[in-house]
């Protein structure tokens, strides 16, 4: 028995059919148990380090674990911790199955929260029921045009994406810094560079249960619902993937490949900005606020999004539960750097080591996958 | 001394002599014994109990489909892959070869089917590179020396100071064949030497091998051209499914005979196209000029008028224009000057989208990189155009039951072997690749096919079948351009054949006048004193 490429008619071979059904069964979850596996190896690296500090890491991760998911108040807390990755991963799903890098994120939730704020402020009394709605959209619509900026001087003057969405994320960043010294600082404040208390009608509803879980959670699920129908039910999804695998291909086939990244880095600015308008008004200060704080209103969610969409297979479902798990290593973190009295920096260095395991976890990931997949087509149907 | 008077004793004691017959004679011990080779990757054996004899003063033909095994064979001889299982002996004498040193050290020699020469340094440069004991490139003058002796010695003139970039393919394949000479080689391997040539660079390679088996340098040839093979081996090994399926000669067989035992059933090789009247007039490529990649005038002055239901062939050696004709047609490249008609219509703005809204299929030439997706699955490919057309797209959703009614129908009928439509069309064989391709685009409504290279690097089986469904197109009345390298292709399956060389139509032949000498010549840029219609 000798092939050189997968036929149908192997099924003689069945020492390999054995190996190729285990093949099928494992196929669904390379995609994230690999991550897992890299997350996992991490933390033991992570168990060095703590012991390194005289820290007892068992303790630590126990106090991690606690203070990620041990109440009802913690699990809150994660939750919304996550709901800005889970927005933006979602972003950079829909981003890099086009072959577009965006590292633009945190502009692009700076400028969908401004669109966001600018909204609430300009129809102050309007209805929640529609008030709610509107900021979100005007976050998306922020954001987007943040994002297609960049897409259309990739798709259409050649720009690096990579250079333009950071440079764009300076640009937003001191736009949003001019905003609040003049246009929208709080009237009378000075020296801190907020906005007033915004429309309580704009404030995103606190779900039932006494905790501080509001209904941006349901806005982070419906957008990776929307997200995965996009990517993988779509025909607009499909020309983006078409894209993202094969540009030259996809021109031949007569798709539209500038468009196509134009619109990947708009969809997944979008994304962006509803996290934006999801920070500023699920936030308990109900402002938006910049200047030293501008790294606290965005809780860096740009950058650790994309960590999260990475763990989560670049899938918009998987990027949910990959965000929690996330956002749980960001809450329970300082749940243990308090309890055990480690420097905050391990704390930063503990997440930045789980990073780049799991980053760097993608490429055995890819091989292992394609491995999965020559194997699981021995023996198939013909 | 005493002159061998006889066949028999030079056959027996002078290996070396100027006989190029086949040895019938038992002989010394063979200049290679390859036995019981076995190697496997995995979920795949690309070699499997393979043996190998080759004699000195011999050709012999490694013959086999993509993905026989050949290529592994060779490797393995040339210490880029280590056999799982089996013996090498050289002159009699087991041989390890761990690396292409160690094989060069044994006397073997490889021209590889992509060149292994850097453009930017001369002929002699590259000779001396690699070469051991050698200070950089200083040390020229006896390096080229000696390379102006061993080129005359063998007859293959060439400037040891050109540049690789300032020489043509035939040079470039003379001074790798020089620099397995210089380096002392008995045993050639040749993949695919013939892929980049003219038939009359092909004649001059045969020359020059032959008087490398004169001296009583063994070859190994790969190829799966069935002519030359049949024109130049003294033995002939076929290898199927990485096993060895077959040994012969070309006197013991014909082309039909290779062929069956290559693919493993009756095969029919040349085909009846019935004649049949054309229509009118769907794709007129008007004194076409076109810019390359480097700015280079790539198309001059180029004209081409196919009409309903005929096949025009565009034959010539790749290079020379074809690749930026298929585009500038498909609105991939801008026209400098010249029109391209479809249907008596000037698109003024083309791209891929535009021209294929005006009825035109296209099977690029590079199925990999400009045909098809290859992560995406074979259903995604195969909907690659009409994705987003009622009914496999309805609200902008894609309809997933009737994509995959569709794609089964696709399937069965273009006979793709896949496990399911789910597979990455990356996991397919070449042939599988190029049926998913051509399924997509033959199936669609175009009546204007531009054909490049259709059945480049793919089995046989699967050409025929490429083969078929073009005469089925021509059939039905489309008007195919038929892009390609393969003379034969072009000859068998063009009402007219159109020569390119340098950018430039040499003829416009009809299908009667096109003998393979006249396509031939012209090809090398050749012109002859003929009319050409239209």
């Amino acid at each position: 028995m000798a092939r050189t490429a997968p036929q149908a008619d192997d099924t003689d071979a069945s020492g390999d059919v054995a190996v190729s059904r285990l093949a099928r069964l494992m196929r669904p979850f390379v995609g994230v148990a690999v991550p897992a596996f890299a997350a996992v190896a991490a933390l033991l690296v992570g168990a060095v380090m703590l012991l390194a500090f005289g820290a007892n890491p068992l303790v630590a991760y126990g106090e991690l674990v606690t203070g990620a998911f041990g109440s009802a108040d913690n699990l809150a807390d994660t939750a919304v911790r996550a709901m800005p990755l889970a927005l933006v991963g979602v972003g950079i799903c829909i981003a890099f199955r086009t072959d577009v890098i965006n590292i633009g994120g945190e502009g692009q939730i700076i400028l969908g929260a401004i669109a966001a704020t600018v909204t609430s402020m300009a129809f102050d009394d309007v209805p929640r029921v529609l008030l709610v709605p509107m900021v979100i959209v005007a976050g998306a619509i922020g954001g987007g045009f943040w994002g297609a900026i960049p897409g259309a001087l990739k798709a259409y003057a050649g720009v690096n994406e990579i250079l333009s969405t950071i440079m764009m994320n300076l640009v937003a960043f001191h736009f949003l810094s001019f905003l609040l010294q003049d246009l929208l600082i709080e009237p009378g404040a000075i020296k801190i560079q907020q906005t007033r208390r915004l429309s309580p009608n704009a404030d995103l509803p606190l779900l039932p249960g006494g905790t501080r879980l509001h209904i941006g959670v349901l806005i982070a699920i419906l957008v990776a619902v929307l997200g995965y129908l996009l990517l993988f039910r779509s025909a607009l999804g499909m020309r983006l993937r078409a894209v993202g695998h094969n540009q030259d291909a996809s021109q031949y086939a007569g798709m539209a490949v500038k468009k196509s990244v134009t619109q990947a880095l708009a969809f997944s600015g979008a994304c962006c900005g509803i996290a934006g308008a999801v920070l500023v008004f699920g936030s308990e200060s109900h402002r938006l606020i910049g200047e030293g704080g501008a790294a606290a209103f965005t809780q860096n969610a740009g950058f650790n999004g994309i960590v999260a969409a990475l763990f989560g297979a670049l899938h918009p479902i998987f990027t949910v539960p990959a965000s929690f798990l996330f956002g749980g290593m960001l809450t329970g973190g300082s749940d243990m750097q308090r309890a055990i009295q480690v420097p905050a920096a391990l704390v930063v260095a503990l997440n930045g080591v789980v990073v780049v395991f799991v980053v760097g976890s993608l490429r055995l990931r890819d091989r292992l996958r394609t491995w999965v997949g020559e194997v699981s087509s021995y023996g198939g149907r013909a | 001394m005493v002159e061998p008077t006889d066949n028999t004793a030079a056959g027996a004691t002078a290996p070396h002599s100027a006989s190029a017959e086949p040895r019938g004679q038992a002989s010394a011990s063979p200049m290679l014994e390859m036995t019981g080779i076995t190697k496997r990757f995995p979920g795949v054996v690309a070699n499997e109990n393979v043996d190998l004899v080759v004699q000195p003063g011999e050709v012999h033909t490694l013959l086999g489909e993509n993905g026989a095994g050949k290529s592994t064979l060779v490797k393995i001889l040339y210490g880029l892959y280590r056999p799982d299982e089996g013996e090498i002996k050289i002159g009699g004498a087991p041989v390890e070869i761990p690396s292409p040193a160690a094989a060069i050290e044994h006397g073997i020699g490889m021209i590889h089917q992509h060149f292994m020469l850097v453009p930017t340094l001369t002929v002699a440069e590259n000779v001396a590179l690699g070469l051991q004991g050698r200070r950089g490139l200083a040390d020229m003058g006896p390096v080229r020396d000696r390379l102006m002796e061993v080129s005359e010695r063998h007859g293959l003139a060439i400037d040891p100071d050109a540049y690789i970039w300032q020489l043509a393919v035939g040079e470039r394949q003379r001074a790798e064949i020089l620099k397995a000479l210089y380096r002392e080689a008995r045993l050639l391997v040749l993949d695919e030497p013939t892929a980049v040539l003219t038939p009359p660079e092909v004649d001059d390679l045969f020359a020059t091998l032959r008087s490398l088996t004169d001296e009583g340098r063994g070859l190994i040839f790969i190829s799966h051209k069935l002519a030359e093979v049949m024109d130049i081996s003294n033995q002939i090994t076929v290898l199927r499914d990485g096993e060895v399926v077959g040994r012969t000669t070309p006197a013991e067989t014909t082309r039909e005979g290779l062929a069956s035992m290559m693919v493993g059933r009756e095969v029919r090789l040349g085909r009846e196209v019935p004649d049949q009247d054309v229509g009118d007039q769907r794709l007129v490529v008007d004194r076409l000029r076109v810019r390359g990649d480097r700015g280079n005038i790539s198309l001059d002055d180029f004209s081409v008028q196919v009409a309903s239901g005929e096949i025009v062939g565009i034959a010539g050696v790749s290079g020379n224009g074809q690749r930026e004709l298929a585009e500038a047609i498909f609105g991939l490249r801008p026209i400098e000057s010249g029109t391209v008609q479809v249907r008596g219509e000037t698109i003024a703005a083309p791209s891929p989208k535009q021209v294929r809204r005006r009825g035109v299929a296209f099977v690029p030439e590079e199925r990999m990189r400009h045909g098809a997706v290859g992560e995406m699955s074979v259903s995604e490919n195969l909907m690659l155009v009409d994705y987003d057309k009622p009914p496999f797209a309805r609200g902008g959703l894609l309809q997933f039951g009737i994509i995959a009614e569709r794609c089964w129908e696709l399937v069965r009928r273009f006979t793709v072997k896949t496990p399911a439509l789910s597979t990455e069309t990356s996991h397919l064989s070449g042939g599988n690749i190029q049926k998913v391709v051509i399924a997509r685009e033959f199936s669609a409504d175009a009546d204007v096919l531009v054909v490049a290279q259709p059945t480049r690097g793919i089995d046989i089986g699967a050409a025929e079948y490429v083969h078929e469904r073009l005469l089925e197109k021509r059939a039905a009345g489309a008007a195919v351009l038929l892009i390609t390298e393969d003379l034969d292709e072009a000859m068998q399956l063009s009402d007219r054949v159109v020569v390119i060389f340098e950018g430039q139509a040499m003829c416009d032949l009809p299908r009667a006048e096109a003998t393979t000498d006249r396509v031939g010549l012209l090809m090398t840029g050749v012109s002859e004193e003929v009319p050409t219609p239209a």
